[in-house]
C-alpha cells in the first residue's frame, strides 16, 4: 500500500511492522514523531508493545537493555543532544550484545541551540559499537528500520538507522508500506537464547576481571566482519519480497568517472543530480553514497574507487581539529593510495548544501592537482 | 535482645555462601531476608553499587535468581524494562526489584527513581544505605549523616544540613507503600517485603545497612550499632501508605541517646558536643513530627 509519509512516520510504520514489543523513548525534535506515532498506533491497538514515556533519553536506553536483556524486541529513538546524553548506555548495548534497534535523526549540537540537519550527533558514536545505517529517502528509512531488527538480531549488535533533520524527517514523500504478513516472514518474533528467564539463575553484565573483558571485546569485534555479508543476504531476502535494496554502498555512474564523490545521507540525491548535469557537460563525475558507516564499508569503497583520479568526499559534520569524519574514515581506507582526496565541509547546523554548491566542489578538484587545504569549508560567509 | 515480632516462614534462601560482601556488611543481611520474603519468581536489577561486586564475578552470581546488572543512574528504569518485557511476554507472578545503594538512590539515580515513581511502575525498589559511597572508598553522598567523617568530609562534613529525608520524598510521589527499615530487626524487613510484593505499583524500601569499614566498627558489632539507630529514634521505623497513611512501626521501649549511637562509631570522632546535642534535638523534632502525623490520622 503507498501512502505519503513523512520521514519520521516512515520509521514508526518499519517499526509497527516489525513487531517491536517495548518502546521506551523522550521527546526532542526532530525525532519526536517517531514515536508520537508509536504511541498513537500502541493506543489504536495496531501495535501490540509496551510504550514507556520515560523523563530522559538515558533512562529510554536503560530501559530498552533491560527489557533486550529479558528478551523482548525493542525500539527507541533520540536525535543530537539525546542521543549525546545515552552516550554512556551506548556502550552498555553493544558491550552486552543487545539486539536493539534505534532511530537517530541528525541534528545539529548546541551551543548555540540549533534543530537543524547536521551528521555530528551519531558520527561522534562511531566507537560505541552500535551498527550505523544512513538513509536516503523516506522509503529507505522504512525499510531499513525493519531490516535493522533482522541484522540486530542475526549478529547480537544493537543498530542504528539514521537519517536526515527535516529534509527527511518532515519531508512528505510516497512510501510503500509494505504488507504485514511478509514482514511477519521476514522478519519472525525474535528468539534469543542468551535471554534472561526465569527458569535459571543467570547473571548479566558481572563484574569481569581483565581473565574475560578483552574476549568479550574482541569477539564483538570480530562479530562485526559479518555484518557486510550478513547484510547483503538480508537485504538479497528481502528484495525477493518486497523488490527493494540499497546495498551497503551506492555508487552512481562510477565506473568509468574520473572524479567520485562520496556522501551519505540525504545528500545522495543532490550528489546525483549534480553528476548527471556535469556528464551533460563532458565531465566524467560519479558519486558513491554510503549507507552502512560502522561496519565501515572499505572495500567496497576501494573496488568502487578504482576508476577515479580524484576523489571528493562531502561531510556535513565536524570533528574539530580533523575535518571531516566521513573523510577522516575515507583516508584511513585508502592508506597508500595517491590520489588526491578533497575533504569538504559543507551544511553545518542545517546550511542548504545546494547543487550549485556541489558542483562548485566538482569544479574546485577539476581546477587543481591537490586541494589547497586538507578540509575545505564550502558555503561559508567570511 | 529484641523478641522478634514477626514470623518469618520462608525456608528457601536465594543469598548463596560465596558472595564477596566484607565481613559485616549489612546489605547481605538486607537482601537475604528480602528474597526471603519475595521468593523465587523475582528478577533483581542492581546499579553500580557495591552490590556490582558483592553478586560475584563472572561467571558466577551468589543470588538464586535473574540478575541484571545496569549502569549507575539506571537501577529504577531497568527494573520498568525487565516488568515491561515480562508484561508483554504474558509472564505474570514475578517480582522485580530494583537493589541500589544509597549513591545510585539520593543522588545519580534520582531522575530515574523519580521518574519510575511518577509513572507508578510495578517494582520494588529498595535503598540499602550504607550512608556514604562505600564501594569507591567512602566518599560522601546525600545520604551521609551531619557531622560523619567520610574521604571527601574530612572534618566532619556539612555542619547543619539533614541527611535527605528519602521516604518522605517517595511517598510525596504518592506511591502505594513507602517504608524505613533496618537490618537489626530482620523480622519487619521480611514482612515490609513481603507486603511490597502483595501492592502493584511502585513500592520503596529504605533500608539502613551498616557498612563496618566506612562507619568504623568492628565487623562483628555491625547489627548492634544499626538497632542503636532505631533504639535511638534517629532512625524510626515507619511506613507510608499511598503518600499520606503514616503507620510507626516501632516504639522504643526505653529511649536511647543518640550520643550513644553516634559515639558507637568512628566515623563520628569530630562531632563536638554541642552538635550531639544539636543531633538529638534533629531527631526528636522528626519524632515529634512523626507521632503528630500518626495522632492526624
Amino acid at each position: 500500500m503507498k501512502k505519503v509519509l513523512m520521514g519520521n512516520f516512515a520509521a514508526s510504520h518499519g517499526v509497527r511492522l516489525s513487531r517491536a514489543q517495548v518502546i521506551s523513548a523522550y521527546p526532542i525534535t526532530p525525532q519526536t514523531h517517531v514515536v508520537e506515532e508509536l504511541s498513537a498506533m500502541v493506543a489504536r491497538g495496531e501495535l501490540n508493545a509496551k510504550f514507556i514515556k520515560v523523563e530522559s533519553e538515558h533512562s529510554a536506553l536503560a530501559c530498552c537493555i533491560a527489557a533486550s536483556v529479558m528478551g523482548a524486541r525493542v525500539f527507541t529513538a533520540t536525535s543530537s543532544h539525546g542521543l549525546l546524553l545515552m552516550h554512556e548506555l551506548l556502550h552498555w548495548a553493544s558491550g552486552g550484545r543487545l539486539p536493539i534497534v534505534m532511530v537517530a535523526v541528525n541534528r545539529a549540537i548546541a551551543p548555540g541551540w540549533n534543530i537543524w540537519n547536521e551528521q555530528t550527533d551519531t558520527l561522534s558514536q562511531r566507537d560505541t559499537g552500535w551498527i550505523q545505517l544512513y538513509c536516503a529517502s523516506n522509503q529507505e528509512i522504512l525499510d531499513t528500520v525493519i531490516q535493522a531488527f533482522k541484522l540486530a538480531e542475526t549478529v547480537k549488535i544493537p543498530v542504528m538507522v539514521i537519517y536526515d533533520a527535516f529534509i527527511l524527517s518532515h519531508t512528505y514523500e510516497p512510501v510503500d508500506i509494505p504488507d504485514q504478513g511478509l514482514i511477519d516472514t521476514f522478519l519472525p518474533p525474535i528468539s534469543n537464547p542468551e535471554a534472561l528467564t526465569m527458569e535459571k539463575a543467570q547473571a548479566f553484565g558481572s563484574v569481569t576481571n581483565p581473565d574475560f573483558h578483552m574476549e568479550f571485546r574482541m569477539k564483538l569485534h570480530e562479530t562485526y566482519g559479518r555484518v557486510f555479508e550478513e547484510f547483503e543476504k538480508l537485504e538479497e531476502e528481502y528484495s525477493a519480497q518486497i523488490g527493494r535494496k540499497y546495498g551497503i554502498i551506492e555508487p552512481y555512474r562510477c565506473e568509468d568517472a574520473d572524479l567520485i564523490m562520496i556522501t551519505a545521507g540525504s545528500l545522495a540525491g543532490p550528489s546525483r543530480m549534480v553528476v548527471d548535469g556535469l556528464r551533460k557537460k563532458g565531465i566524467r563525475t560519479g558519486r558513491i553514497k554510503l549507507k552502512l558507516f560502522r561496519p565501515f564499508p572499505s572495500e567496497a569503497l576501494r573496488e568502487a574507487l578504482k576508476p577515479a583520479k580524484k576523489i571528493l568526499v562531502l561531510d556535513r559534520n565536524l570533528s574539530p581539529g580533523t575535518g571531516g569524519i566521513f573523510a577522516h574514515e575515507v583516508r584511513a581506507a585508502l592508506k597508500g593510495d595517491t590520489r588526491s582526496i578533497w575533504a569538504f565541509v559543507a551544511g553545518l547546523g542545517g546550511r542548504d548544501i545546494t547543487p550549485d554548491l556541489i558542483e562548485s566542489m566538482f569544479f574546485d578538484a577539476l581546477g587543481a592537482e591537490v586541494p589547497i587545504s586538507e578540509t575545505i569549508f564550502k558555503g561559508v560567509r567570511l | 535482645m529484641i523478641e522478634p515480632t514477626y514470623a518469618i516462614e520462608a525456608q528457601e534462601e536465594f543469598l548463596y555462601p560465596g558472595h564477596l560482601a566484607c565481613q559485616g556488611c549489612g546489605s547481605t543481611i538486607a537482601i537475604r531476608y528480602v528474597l526471603k520474603a519475595l521468593g523465587k519468581n523475582t528478577v533483581v536489577v542492581i546499579p553500580a553499587c557495591c552490590w556490582s561486586i558483592i553478586a560475584g564475578l563472572f561467571p558466577s552470581s551468589c543470588l538464586g535468581v535473574p540478575l541484571v546488572h545496569t549502569a549507575f543512574e539506571t537501577a529504577a528504569v531497568a527494573a520498568t524494562g525487565v516488568r515491561a518485557a515480562l508484561d508483554i511476554q504474558g509472564k505474570e507472578g514475578v517480582n522485580v526489584l530494583a537493589w541500589a545503594g544509597d549513591g545510585g538512590t539520593f543522588d545519580i539515580g534520582f531522575q530515574a527513581l523519580s521518574g519510575a515513581a511518577e509513572r507508578n511502575e510495578d517494582i520494588l525498589y529498595c535503598c540499602y544505605d550504607n550512608e556514604a559511597y562505600m564501594n569507591t572508598g567512602i566518599q560522601r553522598s546525600s545520604a551521609t549523616p551531619v557531622g560523619a567523617w567520610t574521604t571527601t568530609t574530612p572534618k566532619g562534613g556539612l555542619e547543619d544540613r539533614p541527611k535527605k529525608d528519602i521516604v518522605r520524598i517517595m511517598a510525596a510521589h504518592n506511591i502505594p507503600y513507602a517504608a524505613t527499615a533496618n537490618v537489626a530487626f530482620p523480622d519487619d524487613l521480611y514482612r515490609k517485603a513481603k507486603k511490597a510484593a502483595s501492592i502493584k505499583g511502585m513500592k520503596f524500601i529504605h533500608i539502613l545497612s551498616p557498612c563496618p569499614t566506612g562507619w568504623r566498627i568492628p565487623s562483628s558489632e555491625s547489627v548492634e550499632v544499626a538497632r542503636l539507630a532505631t533504639l535511638s529514634n534517629l532512625f524510626p521505623l515507619y511506613e507510608v501508605e499511598n503518600g499520606s497513611k503514616v503507620i510507626v512501626n516501632y516504639f522504643p521501649p526505653k529511649k536511647v541517646p543518640v550520643a550513644q549511637y553516634l559515639e558507637s562509631q568512628g566515623r563520628f570522632h569530630l562531632v563536638s558536643d554541642e552538635q550531639k546535642k544539636q543531633i538529638q534535638r534533629n531527631v526528636d523534632a522528626y519524632w515529634g513530627g512523626l507521632m503528630k502525623e500518626v495522632k492526624k490520622k
